[in-house]
């Protein structure tokens, strides 16, 4: 779905007269959710959402995914219209900034910014300079946005909910794409807006970063809200017991594994290993750093074969077919497992695809699902069941967790772990560093296209694996 | 797997409903129904349609995969002159049919070579083939009609068909037979799933593992199979072949096939509705005249009736994403 960058563009979505009334709780209070309920067909998405955020506040919104997060994000940004419950509103515009940024890659940086609201000609550049300027970028208001690197377009992003004069700011997982460094500095300019008096709700996966950056905090699990109040009042395990509602499994133990033969042994110009049986090896480094070119050319030594499964990063833009069902979408690498002279049996692929999801925990009505239709962290989930599936002797997985929520990762963590237990050899790329230190038996950082040297996990520290991926950067 | 097939049934609905508006709306309007809806206009209009739906037959192939095909009017043309000029030259009828077909599948193949291997986008690829293919038809030919002897195969789409018993012109049936197997194939075979998977996520279907250079070019190739039997039906129906004939035929295959759901985006699309969608055309055509309305009239509705059949396919398709966002 194209929208708009902000989606403020759209009218807002409270009316004065309809639900909304001007608050009588002073100037503080900028925002009110009481109760808002939201259905989809047979579908409830939200089943009782109440809120509070105060003018400047930073507000976290946690939740698994399919809990309701974006829904409310959407009713927020005026995209739905809630079917109950008030919001209360003190005024003034509203802008999401969504997960997958919206911007037009090959307008000027500019004309994206002050979309739908162009003042003229001549003021353009200067005024988006004057904006991108408040926020210590130098970037080039001329320049293709396309051109413009994710932390930078994000700052675009925010800059055109600036120019639309947005009061609330809606941040949708705005870190799930960006490296440690532009986060601090992402987390730098909420610190600005906050000043101004803007409010953002701010939704993230990470606990770590929610602490950092925000106030207060609301819990959505399965559509309502079961908590809110002051992040320095609640324990981290407190916050991840209201979200899943359940106690997670430890992840495995790496030590127990023993490792293999070789399996892959990779000889590139600028990086080389051997990647054995039963080990789950991890490669750190920067976005932007080789990582993802780096796994593309494992692959292709092997494009058409089956001994290499590929998970990629960009899980809508080629890992899955979003129209076809989860069980063609699982079991599309290895159609053979369940198909005789060309004919594909559908119950044996049901059968199988059934297995595939029981193992991880995928939510849906059943096989036959269009993957469309399923949450972010169940698509991801069926995005890594085809590796199951397909069973392949090396895998490779760019960003296996990427914006999928606790709960999710777990399942494929503890999926991971059996794999290699197997005797598969597992190739890791993360950004989050705790997750590489959690699985892998080796770490190798990447550096400006080069892979340093691997070392057993216990070798690194978080701080080290930072210090090789800026080393010789900096 | 009965949701599974309540949901394609649900998908070929609106064009269904279409239909039967376009039908029951023309049996208003003459004030004949039972002229209109008898089996002697019905017959009329189905072997109007057997062109446009053996096409579609090819082009639904091709449109899930994403791609297009523009080359289909001079592949009908040159196929069906290149099966008049083999019976000419004295071939068995069958030789003649098959020679045909198989030229349709060779100008697919290099269709489908032209973008794969050289990387041509299939609209530019094919909008040159439809040059190509109409000059090879005029050299054929020689420039002129070619008269083919008389055969059976001139049988094969007449509007009465000389056994009672028929009821409709072997080519209806043959449509309708091949309409199932294309139907079966891409639903329930591992080439069908894949050309789905091209179609809605090329490099998903590459981490698959999937050879989608070998896939496009057999995409192509077996469309232009069908192609090319359309060309010999359409040799049949004029007895001769003509390079000049079946001009601008593409658009209206690739029509029907849009008015029946397929999305030229790739990944959706079903035979049926593209049967559907190709009824729904002659339908119109023949009620048009049958009301005496100039041609004119007719391109006017049918040029509304394809965007309307797409605007409408594309709201219910954003009510069921909202529905399950």
């Amino acid at each position: 779905m194209k929208l708009p960058v902000a989606s403020s563009q759209l009218p807002v979505p409270v009316r004065p007269g309809e639900n909304a009334r001007a608050t009588g709780n002073g100037p503080l209070m900028t925002l009110r959710l009481h109760d808002i309920t939201k259905r989809f067909g047979p579908t409830v998405a939200l089943a009782g959402v109440s809120l509070e955020m105060n003018a400047g506040e930073v507000h976290a919104l946690v939740g698994e995914n399919g809990a309701g997060k974006s829904t409310l994000m959407n009713i927020l940004s005026g995209l739905y219209r809630q079917d109950g419950g008030t919001i209360e509103f003190g005024g003034g515009r509203i802008a999401h900034i969504h997960q997958e940024l919206a911007l037009c890659p090959h307008l000027p940086v500019a004309e994206n910014i002050f979309l739908g609201i162009e003042p003229k000609r001549r003021e353009l550049f200067e005024r988006a300079a004057a904006l991108l300027h408040q926020f210590g970028r130098d970037i080039d208001p001329r320049k293709r946005t396309g051109d413009l690197s994710l932390a930078d377009q994000q700052v675009v992003e925010i800059c055109r909910a600036l120019a639309l004069d947005a009061r609330v700011i809606l941040m949708d997982e705005p870190t799930s794409s960006l490296q440690r460094a532009n986060v601090e500095r992402l987390f730098r300019l909420i610190h600005q807006l906050r000043e101004r008096g803007i409010t953002i709700l701010y939704i993230s996966h990470f606990l770590e970063e929610i602490r950092e950056i925000a106030d207060r905090y609301t819990v959505l699990r399965d559509g309502a809200s079961v908590g809110s109040g002051a992040l320095k009042d609640v324990s981290d395990a407190q916050l991840i017991t209201m979200m899943v509602g359940r106690t997670l499994e430890p992840l495995g133990d790496s030590a127990t594994r023993r490792l293999g033969d070789s399996l892959l042994s990779v000889n590139f110009p600028h990086a080389s290993f051997d990647l054995h049986a039963g080990e789950i090896f991890g490669i750190a480094g920067l976005i932007g750093s080789g990582r993802t070119e780096l796994v593309r050319a494992i692959f292709a030594l092997d494009p058409h074969g089956r001994r290499f499964g590929y998970l990629s990063e960009d899980r809508k833009g080629e890992g899955l077919a979003l129209q076809m069902s989860i069980a063609d979408n699982v079991t599309m690498s290895r159609f053979e497992t369940c198909s005789r002279g060309g004919w594909i049996d559908r119950a044996k692929q049901n059968r199988q695809t059934e297995r595939v999801m029981q193992r991880l925990r995928v939510k849906a009505s059943g096989p036959q699902a269009k993957v469309v239709w399923l949450s972010g962290g169940n698509q991801q989930k069926v995005a890594f069941g085809r590796l199951l599936h397909q069973d392949p002797d090396v895998l490779l997985l760019d960003e296996p967790a990427r914006g999928i929520d606790i709960g999710s990762k777990a399942d494929v963590a503890r999926e991971i772990t059996a794999l290699a237990a197997a005797g598969k050899a597992i190739l890791i790329v993360s950004s989050y560093l705790p997750e590489l230190f959690a699985l892998c038996d080796r770490i190798a950082v990447m550096t400006r296209g080069r892979l340093s040297e691997a070392r057993p996990t216990s070798e690194w520290t978080p701080e080290t694996v930072m210090q090789t991926a800026i080393g010789s950067a900096a | 797997m009965k949701r599974f097939a309540l949901r394609s049934l649900t998908s070929i609905l609106a064009p269904l409903f279409g239909l039967i508006g376009v039908a029951v709306l023309f049996a208003f309007l003459t004030g004949a129904p039972e002229r209109y809806l008898s089996t002697a206009n019905l017959r009329v209009v189905l072997a109007q349609t057997v062109i446009v739906a053996i096409g579609a037959l090819g082009m639904t192939l091709i449109i899930i995969s994403a791609g297009i095909d523009l080359s289909v009017g001079s592949a009908i043309a040159l196929t069906s002159v290149i099966t008049a000029v083999a019976l000419r030259e004295g071939f068995q009828p069958v030789l003649a049919i098959a020679m045909g077909i198989l030229a349709g599948g060779l100008i697919g193949l290099v269709n489908g070579l032209a973008i794969t291997a050289l990387r041509v986008v299939p609209f530019i690829a094919t909008l040159g083939m439809l040059g190509v293919a109409r000059g090879l038809a005029k050299w054929v030919a020689n420039q002129q009609t070619v008269n083919a002897p008389a055969t059976w195969i001139h049988e094969l789409a007449v509007t009465f068909p000389s056994k009672p018993w028929m009821l409709f012109a072997p080519g209806v049936w043959l449509t309708i037979a091949l309409a199932v197997l294309m139907t079966l194939v891409l639903r329930n075979t591992v080439f069908g799933r894949r050309v789905f998977a091209l179609g809605s996520n090329e490099a998903a279907a590459r981490a698959c593992g999937i050879n989608t250079t070998r896939l496009k070019i057999r995409v192509y190739s077996i469309a232009g199979l069908f192609f090319g039997l359309a060309g010999v039906t359409q040799m049949s129906r004029l007895r001769q072949g003509d390079p000049t004939v079946a001009v601008g035929v593409e658009l209206d295959i690739i029509a029907a096939v849009v008015i029946g759901g397929g999305s030229l985006n790739g990944g959706e699309g079903s035979i049926a509705g593209a049967m559907i969608g190709a009824l729904v055309m002659s339908l119109l055509r023949n009620g048009c005249q049958q009301m005496g309305w100039p041609n004119y009239v007719q391109e006017i509705i049918i040029g509304v009736i394809i965007v309307v059949a797409v605007a409408a396919d594309r709201y219910r398709a954003a009510r069921a994403a909202e529905a399950s966002a």
